[in-house]
């Protein structure tokens, strides 16, 4: 695993399939996703770790992300299988712990699990 | 990547909260970016200026920070939304007006320097060969990595102000020596500025960090800006390098066709209600040229021309100011074409650009239908 933002969080995992375009598909307020072509359409990202492949679309999406963590609405980590400058820039101006991982690992992530990450020792473990 | 003992602790928080938000960014960016260290920078260049595109998260963001956060090396600034001089007369809401202003006011006070402007290479002293800065501009990045000796990755809004707040950025693609894997041959004979975009706004789609470009001559100011503009709006990529590049480079043509491709792409009426000149903004040598070419002559309909401020005050102390207004234009400092708040599509159709990098803003951002014509085709077919 690649540590982004570090950090240490235990917390149950949402996952998606499809990419996030945090700047004008997550309600900034809610942290809920708004785009009716989503996996994760109407579900809440607060306070869950979300693990999606990667960020897509405009840069100011970084903002999106420092709104929903001042909203605490934000999740309480990120796991994506790419970087990208995007969701990279607003997990750290917001504090929120991002890694990335891989494929292999990605693919053997499942919605519910429960996660305890802790990028200080590279250590993800799953339940 | 590596860090030394005294960033670690301005990571850890050590050296107090802003700095180490500022370093988050930094490793963040680092790491996304394969970057192995930081390296000191002597400029930044920041994005994330306008109103109409950071919106209220960002107002609240930047009026945040400015209450400890300084800049630590030379920081200049992209656009804002809107001439204060004349903003009256577009009729923009007082929110939108008291938020861009709150949005000056932080940076001023993290030392800035005002500037709102997409072009700080025109307007500036270049610093010597091979000096690392941090442009979020994109047009910016192109030209200060192609055009400047400047070495810059293109940055964004976040990392280019982390930069300035801590003097370093992120060692990683452009900063490096690079070769890019594709060249592109200019096919197009007789180009004017307009092509130049064409070509730019082409090469960004096809390359990925760099690419060569061959088959090109002399280019003005004018043309390269318009080239560079191109390139930043479609793509990452960001550096031209002037030759054919190694033999096993591959080899695409930019041709008649590939430019119809473009062109088809971003020109979507037959004619404008406005016309805009100025994505990036002008320079003085541009403000010069046009005034001459309208020398008698006046725009039948509304022409923006958007400038830097420092480009008009000495255009007015010129005489250029007075004859471009005498010739119906509309002067517009701090602001540009691109993501103006000014141009509505409850008012406007369609605008008439020599831009690219206009045009697809415009389009896309604007929600209105683009023209395209060089700037002598405007002059002549808009004015009498």
């Amino acid at each position: 695993m690649k540590v982004l933002v570090s950090g240490k969080i235990d917390g149950i995992v949402l996952k998606s399939e499809n990419p996030i375009n945090f700047l004008g598909t997550v309600d900034k307020k809610t942290g809920i996703i708004s785009d009716k072509n989503h996996d994760l359409y109407q579900k809440s990202m607060k306070d869950t770790v979300l693990v999606f492949p990667s960020g897509v679309g405009s840069s100011v999406g970084a903002y999106t992300i420092y709104s929903i963590k001042s909203n605490e609405t934000a999740p309480l980590a990120m796991i994506c299988k790419k970087a990208d400058l995007t969701v990279a820039t607003g997990c750290a101006l917001a504090n929120i712990p991002m890694i990335t991982i891989s494929d292999e690992e990605f693919n053997s992530i499942k919605n519910g699990m429960m996660i305890s990450l802790d990028t200080e020792s590279n250590q993800i473990h799953y339940q | 990547m590596e860090l030394t003992k005294d960033e670690e602790s301005a990571l850890k928080g050590e050296q107090g909260e802003i700095l180490q938000t500022a370093y988050r960014i930094l490793v963040a960016t680092g790491e996304a970016t394969d970057a192995e260290k930081l390296v000191p920078i002597e400029w930044a260049h920041l994005s994330g200026v306008n109103y109409n595109t950071i919106g209220d998260a960002g107002e609240e963001l930047l009026s945040d920070i400015s209450k400890n956060a300084r800049v630590k090396v030379k920081t200049t600034l992209n656009p804002m939304g809107f001439d204060i001089d004349n903003v009256k007369n577009y009729g923009l809401d007082e929110n939108f007006i008291s938020k861009q202003l709150s949005i000056r006011n932080s940076y001023e006070t993290m030392g800035v320097i005002p500037s709102f402007s997409c072009i700080p290479y025109e307007i500036f002293d270049i610093p010597k060969d091979g000096t690392q800065v941090a442009f979020a501009e994109s047009n910016a990045a192109i030209h200060a990595n192609s055009f400047d000796n400047l070495k810059t990755n293109k940055e964004s809004a976040f990392s280019a102000l982390a930069s300035a707040i801590i003097g370093k950025s992120p060692y990683s693609s452009l900063r490096k020596e690079d070769s890019p894997n594709i060249t592109i041959r200019m096919k197009v004979n007789n180009p004017n500025e307009l092509t130049y975009g064409m070509l730019g706004f082409f090469a960004g789609k096809v390359g990925d960090t760099s690419v060569n470009i061959s088959g090109i001559g002399e280019m003005d100011k004018r043309q390269t800006k318009a080239m560079c503009g191109g390139m930043g709006t479609s793509g990452t990529c960001a550096k031209f390098i002037f030759g054919k590049g190694e033999s096993d480079c591959e080899k695409i043509d930019f041709d008649e066709k590939e430019m119809q491709n473009v062109h088809d792409e971003l020109n979507t009426a037959e004619k404008g209600d406005i016309i805009t000149l100025g994505s990036p903004q002008l320079g003085l040598d541009e403000i010069s040229d046009l005034a001459g070419k309208l020398k008698g002559r006046s725009f039948q309909k509304r022409c923006m021309v958007f400038m830097p401020r420092t480009v008009k005050e000495q255009s007015t102390k010129i005489g250029y100011t007075a004859e471009l207004e005498r010739a119906g234009c509309e002067i517009l400092a701090d602001c540009c074409t691109c993501l103006s708040p000014l141009i509505s599509k409850d008012s406007v159709d369609a605008v008439t650009t020599n831009s690219i990098k206009g045009a697809f803003y415009l389009k896309n951002s604007n929600g209105v239908d683009v023209n395209l014509k060089p700037l002598l085709q405007i002059v002549e077919d808009e004015t009498r």
